[in-house]
């Protein structure tokens, strides 16, 4: 355990954790006046970790669909979650211990993943654990709250609280951008391409995972044709300290 | 109504299928990928991931747009003047909250 990284990691995980509770309120209220009781919901919000993924599975117990439409559900809705995992795989150290491969996998969420991907070096499992302790049983304790009190705070701080994991996407996406003159134009393409898909008319309980998916696929798939990076660019150093740069 | 058992499995059914979808490439993908197209591609997905999702959801996390996008451009001037996370992050919350009031 690196104790300076893993402090450092509760620390980058508590705008994550301030929003995640306060929109994991209006989840519990779905959540709620579909029939589960505080405890399933906090259970629910533990395990799944995903706000669309969620809203999606409610939808299916609402209906009292079929436990393969549950599944298949999920797989549409949670898709974006294969593409950051591959990411992530690439980026861990060949030295890290096999376990932290299916404990931290169960962590990925959004915000987690852009915390986690854009720390300099490989990934750090005392990092990221730490991210998760202040924001995931939030989440959780949220959903939970919404469930037996309903939303007890006032519309104006969820309203703010809500933008955090925004600005903190921001301040992920924006600095590279600023070294980097194709990151910054992949950045103001991926924003409009996002802005126009939306006036297609499409379900975005279900489908904006997919969206966010075939979107990336298209943009970063063309960037890498138009614009490979060179080793040095590389965000991991490991290949280097294996001395496998010189390989070909 | 729902009974317990249906509930439990619902939960149950949703919980392993989200872990599997997470967990399938970081466990199964052991080396290095040396293609040089594929490498490329993930280095540059979390940039483009991250930003589909900010913009336009920005603007649908507050009730109308417009204390969204003041949030995002606010934002995006303060990681450019390199302002950390936290900084960027509050500062998009005190936006909101400031603009919200004067909309009302």
């Amino acid at each position: 355990m690196e104790k300076k990284a893993f402090r450092e990691g509760l620390k980058d995980g508590i705008p994550v954790g301030l929003g995640y509770f306060v929109v994991s309120f209006a989840l519990g209220i779905t959540a709620g006046s579909i029939g589960l009781n505080w405890f399933q919901a906090l259970i629910f919000s533990l395990f799944n970790l995903a706000s669309a993924g969620e809203k999606a599975a409610l939808e299916v117990m609402k209906y009292n669909r079929t436990y393969a439409e549950m599944a298949l559900m999920i797989l549409i809705v949670n898709s974006r979650y294969l593409l950051m995992s591959t990411a992530l795989s690439q980026k861990i150290d060949p030295k890290m211990k096999n376990i932290h491969r299916f404990t931290l996998s169960a962590f990925i969420t959004d915000e987690l993943f852009g915390l986690n991907i854009s720390r300099k070096g490989s990934l750090c499992p005392s990092y990221f654990y730490g991210t998760y302790l202040t924001s995931g049983p939030l989440w959780a304790v949220g959903t939970a709250l919404g469930v037996v009190a309903g939303n007890i705070l006032p519309p104006n701080i969820v309203s703010a609280l809500s933008v955090a994991i925004f600005g903190m996407f921001i301040a992920i996406i924006i600095p590279p951008a600023k070294k980097d003159k194709v990151v910054a134009i992949l950045v103001l393409i991926s924003f409009a391409l996002s802005y126009g898909t939306d006036f297609i008319p499409y379900d975005k309980a279900k489908f904006s995972s997919l969206k966010i998916i075939i979107l990336t696929v298209i943009i970063a798939g063309v960037a890498a044709i138009l614009f490979p990076v060179k080793d040095e660019d590389e965000p991991s150093d490991t290949a280097e300290k294996e001395g496998k740069v010189n390989a070909e | 109504m729902l009974s317990d058992y249906r509930i439990y499995m619902y939960i149950l059914v949703s919980a392993l299928m989200c872990y599997i979808i997470r967990s399938l490439p970081m466990t199964l993908i052991r080396k290095k990928i040396d293609n040089k197209f594929i490498r490329s591609f993930l280095y540059y997905v979390p940039y483009v991931i991250i930003a589909i999702m900010t913009f336009p959801g920005i603007m649908e996390a507050t009730e109308n747009p417009l204390p969204g996008i003041l949030a995002l451009i606010i934002g995006i001037v303060l990681s450019i003047i390199g302002a950390n996370m936290f900084a960027v992050a509050g500062a998009c919350c005190v936006t909101v909250f400031i603009v919200e009031l004067f909309l009302k």
